[in-house]
């Protein structure tokens, strides 16, 4: 017999009777829709990141100008804020990527109850690039703000792409006498436009 | 073999590393707490992550062939262990089949489970933990003292020391930021160099055919996306239904493990990149039979945030490794003498009872009331130490004659009064080391109730 074969007859062997899988209905629920938003831009500040709620997007195409001028590598995915960079694509190794300063995403789901951003594999272009890059920024959408994961697992498809991610404000850890310091392995900062 | 007094006796020598150990992780405790206080249906949502995790265990085997199925589907290789030597075989066949000679690994208990890295190194095969506090015990040749801090039992002077000889940082400085941008810079070639990379599985979906993985650092990404092969390791209690699930595990795993909403990397993973292979190693080792233990079958709903570690009054005070196994604390007390009852018999007495980690386990496991089953079992199965059996069993015969029971009390009493060194000797009284004895009453309770019931 197999190892697959002899863990699955162990399995049914030894497990218990049947249980039913319970409703997924929460009574009361935390945050609702009308404070969603300032609890996303709280909640953000409280784990290290920063969302700023801008009225143009100009605002963010300057920011991008500025930046390459000052000759940093700025990878831009986003048509609407100019030039997609070209050279960006899922087959781009880890070690291509390296040199890149500050990278623009956009964002599915803003979730206020802890202030991540649902990120397909579509978006990022390149699995790698949140991580890579020295400093993130994500836009998104103001109106796609949830309150809890509850919502935002209704709305997002989880297995539409071969990678998705929740991404919670900027690399982090605690492991050294447990004093946060940000920017562990990935990105050292994390700004979130809400457009 | 040391057990656990033995071993918590080196630990708390240095008292005020001990206090520090202690402070810091009830703090972490605390902020727990405060993340907790927020959400006011937090008891609904341990109940419901409960109830899945029984549902998941009553069903797991027709679970686990629709995420194999699911998985196939997505392209990514299954293979099936049935212990850890399987596992470690798996891992190694990976490695050579694909001339692999740089491996960067994640996060896994599982991994340390099966001393993956000891084996690993055997065969010849580099293993870069790539989890800072990881990294950190891996450059002193120790373990994790704790699944979710591994490094917990380091102050920054050692973590300084470590890495002036392993990475030639400025030799006192202490600064963490300092230190940890070494580590970024030492790690980031790491990733990028890497040919294979290796992670756990926090929660696996049936109905997908994918799994997440947690991280704050971002070291399981780093490596997974840089790496030509990604190997993925769990044990079979990790599936859990449907995706709409996860929202429930990712609002307590965090929140229970550090008070932080949620991890920064929350890395939902269904197929590999392109140009990329998957694999995806499902273990059992030992878990079916925990399965069919009654008593016992429901500590495999552990999702391994390690709240009931930060509560502990005995592990805050006697530290990860004087638990001698990949899993510390109470949970690991009632998981791992089911690995190995003779090796990990004094396990379950170390502990107080006082219930305090089922009160933060957010998958409501029972841990206390095991704790003392496990103490039964063992002691039934003759792995109890022999004085502890005489002694339980002196107890039991005088707990249960009213008269010996008086006689006794009357007796010990009075040697306390007129022979205290007898009492105030550690090698006839462990019970005085680090303890002062009370002074001893004058009569028993019931001699002045009788006096003064009227």
């Amino acid at each position: 017999m197999s190892s697959r074969e002899k863990i699955l007859a162990a399995v049914t062997a030894n497990k218990p009777a049947l249980t039913e899988v319970p409703s997924m209905k929460i009574d009361r629920a935390s945050i609702d829709h009308t404070t969603a938003v300032q609890q996303f831009i709280k909640t953000l500040e409280g784990i290290g990141g920063k969302a700023i709620q801008v009225a143009d997007i100009q605002v963010i195409r300057d920011e991008i100008q500025q930046l390459k001028a000052a000759h940093h590598y700025i990878v831009n995915t986003l048509l609407s804020l100019g030039e997609v960079n070209p050279e960006i694509n899922p087959r781009l190794d880890a070690n291509s990527m390296e040199p890149v300063y500050k990278t623009y995403i956009e964002g599915t789901i803003g979730v206020a109850e802890n202030g991540s951003v649902w990120l397909y594999e579509s978006q990022l272009v390149n699995r790698i690039l949140p991580f890579i890059c020295q400093h993130l920024v994500i836009c998104l959408d103001v109106k796609n703000i949830v309150p809890t994961m509850h919502e935002a697992y209704q709305q997002i498809d989880v297995d539409r792409e071969g990678y998705g991610v929740f991404l919670a404000g900027p690399s982090k850890t605690a492991d050294i006498e447990q004093s946060l310091v940000i920017g562990a392995h990935g990105a050292r900062s994390l700004v979130v436009y809400l457009v | 073999m040391k057990d656990h007094a033995t071993l918590s006796e080196k630990f708390i020598a240095d008292e005020p590393r001990t206090d520090w150990h202690d402070e810091t992780l009830w703090f972490v405790r605390e902020k727990r707490d405060k993340a907790v206080r927020q959400v006011p249906e937090w008891e609904q949502l341990r109940e419901m992550a409960s109830q899945i995790k029984d549902h998941s265990l009553s069903n797991l085997d027709n679970y686990l062939l629709e995420f194999e199925t699911k998985a196939l589907a997505n392209g990514v290789k299954i293979h099936w262990a049935a212990d850890a030597a399987e596992h470690n075989a798996i891992i190694l066949k990976i490695i050579q089949h694909n001339k692999v000679h740089r491996v960067v690994k994640s996060k896994s208990m599982l991994t340390e489970e099966c001393h993956l890295n000891d084996f690993l190194i055997e065969q010849g095969v580099e293993v870069v933990d790539t989890d800072l506090g990881e990294r950190i015990v891996q450059f002193r040749n120790e373990t994790p003292s704790h699944i979710v801090l591994p490094a917990i039992h380091l102050k920054k002077q050692d973590v300084s020391e470590t890495f002036h000889e392993h990475l030639g940082t400025e030799k006192g400085n202490n600064d963490p930021q300092y230190l940890t941008e070494a580590a970024r810079m030492h790690l980031r070639d790491k990733f990028i160099a890497s040919q294979l990379a290796i992670t756990g599985v926090n929660f696996a979906i049936a109905e997908t055919g994918g799994f997440v993985v947690c991280t704050n650092e971002g070291n399981a990404d780093m490596g997974t996306h840089a790496a030509d092969i990604h190997v993925a390791c769990m044990g079979i209690e990790k599936i859990i239904p449907k995706t709409e699930h996860l929202s429930v595990f990712l609002r307590l795993l965090a929140r229970s493990a550090t008070g932080q909403p949620i991890t920064t990397y929350s890395s939902h993973f269904n197929k590999p990149r392109i140009g990329q292979q998957m694999h995806i190693i499902i273990v059992d080792n030992g878990r079916t039979k925990q399965l069919g233990r009654p008593d016992f079958r429901n500590s495999l709903k552990c999702i391994r945030c390690a709240a009931c570690f930060n509560t502990c009054p005995v592990y805050r005070r006697s530290g990860g490794h004087s638990y001698h196994t990949a899993v510390a604390g109470p949970i690991g007390s009632i998981l791992s003498p089911n690995l190995d009852m003779k090796a990990n018999a004094d396990l379950p007495f170390a502990s107080t009872l006082c219930g305090s980690c089922s009160n933060v386990c957010p998958v409501k496991i029972d841990i206390h009331v095991q704790l003392w089953k496990w103490r039964q079992v063992l002691t039934e199965e003759g792995y109890a130490p022999t004085g502890k059996k005489i002694a339980m069993k002196g107890m039991a015969f005088v707990l249960s004659h009213p008269t010996i029971y008086r006689v006794a009390g009357k007796m010990g009493r009075w040697v306390m009064r007129v022979f205290p060194f007898i009492m105030n000797n550690k090698s006839f009284n462990p019970w005085y080391k680090q303890r002062e004895m009370p002074t001893p009453p004058k009569q028993s309770f019931r001699d002045w109730y009788i006096k003064n019931k009227k």
